[in-house]
């Protein structure tokens, strides 16, 4: 075991994987000399050579194209998108090809592809590198989306991902790449499911639901409210699609309340596919009306330091949508 | 094939710019614009460094592809369309070393996008400079539009656009010089090849040496210019632009150049490339070039640069005072202009 951070177990994935299948190989933009704009891929390329982990052109519908090409002829690309905000070059390439291979030929072909991009805001890169994407994406079947949030959830669900048959989308929190270090495990040791949520505060109040870099932040509005008597239950989804409604509906009805907290536009968010399924499955339970605390209905995530800040759900914004739910 | 520099017309010999047209203010004006570019830029880098700005994003080593380009067309009737490094463009149309600082901090009054953006994403309607986004590419296609427009209303304005080479590997860009070819419209597609997408060298971006060549694919000349020498610059893009003037549709300029600096100051160029070929580069700089042609030329005296010194020096130096003292946007400004005011 090794203390990590975020960005240093993506690479410890990677690696790990390289090492256990020849056929795993990345590609991506200043993927190979530089290893990549946040370290993520460093010293890859030295390790496996410039053609197992290629510098691309700088097009993103070519990287996605050519990995699934790759992929549907045996191999198992890990393509990186430099921003999440650019995987839009490649969007029809995404939803139009990679998701629909399996389902268009009956089975006859499938795409073991992982798509890696740096999600989410906070780190004062403006409209364009800071966009949460994973609605467009959780829209698609055909496709899986994780969102991890620590560095053992990166590395065990990284590693999943290569090894899944399908297409799956990976997106990195970029503002939690260096924001802490844990122990992480090793091999095969380190693997995590797609498709679980961790329970990662216990609590009987209320629930709250979230994911990426707002776990963060939740946990911090959690301790707060504690002080005042206010338990709250946090849940870490780490995979949105599928998504582990079992753990979800499980802490809501030990509570009665719940909020889902994303970084995202609020509207047509992710969490409101959750708010809808709780709504539909346990209508029973509830005490309180689900709620989203989200992002605003704004384009991005401006530079300014003042409109980042408005943008972006703190702890104080967080604490306050518990505290009314708790209060209902 | 595209055409090189060198079988263009060098006439003039010592008086290159009157042989192209420029009076001796006007190759003054274009050196001043050129220095006021690399003044910000290192004010910039010196304000980041101290912790008092997050991001840079330079120009330094691309003025005379900028400025020597822009001043071949006319300001307020064309159109600029330009990515994140063309200051010396979006300063000949217009921006003041204000603007500059009130971008780079972000301020209320930045009137690129009131502190919405990062640094150096040009923007005003007033100035004929397109609003500038992130994603590489995307512009080309708009100066397409821009220019069809000016073809539909039966207008002879230019829309230029500028893009590294590395962007020209985007779908967009191809897309873009095919619709202008097949309209013949006036667009001035104006490649900044500086050699490096961030990392990754030319040849690991296309398999030719000139990028230029693509031109001929599309039906349009493509012109391939020591993007160092802002004269070389300026008659490749003027050529380019009386063409598109007379209705002769688009042209592709290729303006070799050097990025000196990393790519932000988010980047460690020493990953990737040589010290030496940093410092090979730098002996091409195109400021002192043309400094020591004016100075050939008898056009700018010692006394005349160090004046010129000052008053660039004076500007950055009021510029950032100026935007240090003004005020963040507000809070509330995060939800303005998602749709047009009178939609709601
Ligand atoms: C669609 C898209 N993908 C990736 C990026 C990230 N990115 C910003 S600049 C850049 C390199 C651009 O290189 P080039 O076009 O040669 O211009 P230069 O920076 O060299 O002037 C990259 C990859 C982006 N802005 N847009
Ligand atoms: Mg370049």
């Amino acid at each position: 075991m090794a203390e990590r951070t975020l960005v240093q177990a993506v690479r410890d994935a990677l690696a790990e994987e390289m090492e256990r299948d020849p056929r795993v190989c990345v590609l991506g933009e200043d993927v190979g000399l530089k290893g990549g704009v946040f370290k993520a891929t460093e010293g890859l390329q030295a390790r496996f050579g410039p053609e197992r982990v290629m510098d691309t052109p700088l097009a993103e519908s070519s990287i996605v194209a050519v990995a699934q090409g790759l992929a549907l002829e045996g191999y198992r690309p890990v393509a990186e998108i430099q921003f999440a905000d650019y995987s839009f070059p490649a969007f029809n390439q995404i939803v139009n090809e990679v998701a629909r291979i399996r389902y268009r030929s009956n089975g006859d072909f499938g795409c073991p592809l992982v798509i890696r991009a740096p999600t989410g805001g906070g780190v004062r890169g403006g409209l364009y590198h800071s966009q949460s994407v994973e609605a467009f994406y959780c829209h698609v079947p055909g496709l899986k989306v994780v969102l991890p949030s620590t560095p053992a959830d990166a590395k065990g669900l990284l590693k999943s991902a290569v090894r899944d048959p399908d297409p799956v989308i990976f997106l990195e929190p970029k503002k939690l790449y260096r924001a802490g270090r844990e122990e992480v495990a090793e091999g095969d040791g380190a693997l995590r499911r797609l498709g679980e949520a961790a329970l990662v505060r216990a609590g009987r109040d209320v629930t709250a639901i979230t994911y990426g870099y707002l776990r963060v932040v939740t946990l911090q509005a959690a301790a707060r409210l504690q002080e005042e008597g206010i338990e709250v239950e946090v849940v870490d989804l780490r995979t949105l699609r599928p998504w582990d409604v079992e753990t979800c509906l499980g802490s809501v009805r030990r509570t009665g309340r719940v909020a889902v907290v994303y970084e995202a536009n609020r509207t047509g968010g992710f969490g409101a596919e959750v708010a809808a399924e709780l709504a539909e499955r346990c209508f029973e339970s509830l005490d309180a009306p689900v709620t989203r605390l989200a992002g605003p209905d704004v384009p991005a995530m401006p530079f300014s330091p003042a409109l980042e800040q408005a943008f972006l759900p703190d702890a104080d914004r967080i604490a306050a949508g518990l505290r009314r739910l708790a209060r209902f | 094939m595209a055409t090189k520099t060198q079988e263009l017309t060098q006439k003039g010999g010592q008086h290159r710019h009157r042989a192209l047209g420029l009076s001796d203010e006007a190759a003054l004006r274009i050196y001043e614009v050129m220095r006021l570019a690399r003044a910000i830029d290192e004010r910039m880098w010196l304000i980041n460094r101290q912790g008092r700005a997050p991001f840079v994003i330079s120009c330094q080593g691309q003025e005379a592809a900028q400025v020597g380009s822009a001043a071949a067309l006319e300001p307020k009737k064309d159109w600029v369309v330009p990515y994140y490094r063309d200051a010396g463009v979006a300063l000949w149309f217009g921006m003041t070393a204000r603007d500059e600082m009130l971008q780079f901090l972000a301020r209320k009054e930045d009137p690129n996008s009131a502190g919405r953006q990062m640094p150096r994403h040009y923007g005003s309607r007033e100035r004929h400079i397109l609003t500038t986004g992130s994603p590489v590419g995307a512009q080309l296609l708009h100066a397409a539009g821009i220019a069809l427009a000016s073809k539909m209303r039966g207008e002879d304005a230019v829309t230029a656009t500028y893009f590294g080479e590395g962007s020209s590997s985007q779908g967009d860009a191809h897309e873009a010089m095919n619709f202008a070819a097949i309209h013949k419209l006036a667009v001035l597609f104006i490649c900044e090849n500086n050699g490096y997408a961030i990392s990754v060298p030319q040849n690991h971006q296309m398999a030719i040496k000139d990028l230029a060549d693509r031109a001929a694919g599309y039906g349009f000349p493509g012109v391939v210019v020591d993007g160092n020498d802002v004269l070389a610059v300026y008659e490749a893009a003027h050529e380019a632009v009386k063409r598109a003037r007379r209705g002769e549709g688009p042209t592709l300029i290729e303006a070799k150049t050097y990025r000196i600096t990393a790519h932000s100051s988010d980047d460690d160029d020493k990953r990737y490339r040589q010290a030496e070929e940093v410092a090979l580069w730098r002996e091409k700089e195109p400021i002192p070039r043309f400094a020591q042609y004016l100075r050939q030329a008898r056009v700018l005296s010692e006394e005349l640069d160090r004046e010129i010194s000052d008053r660039v020096n004076r500007e950055v130096d009021d510029a950032t005072d100026y935007a240090e003292s003004a005020p963040d946007p507000s809070p509330d400004d995060l939800l303005k202009h998602v749709y047009a005011q009178e939609s709601r």
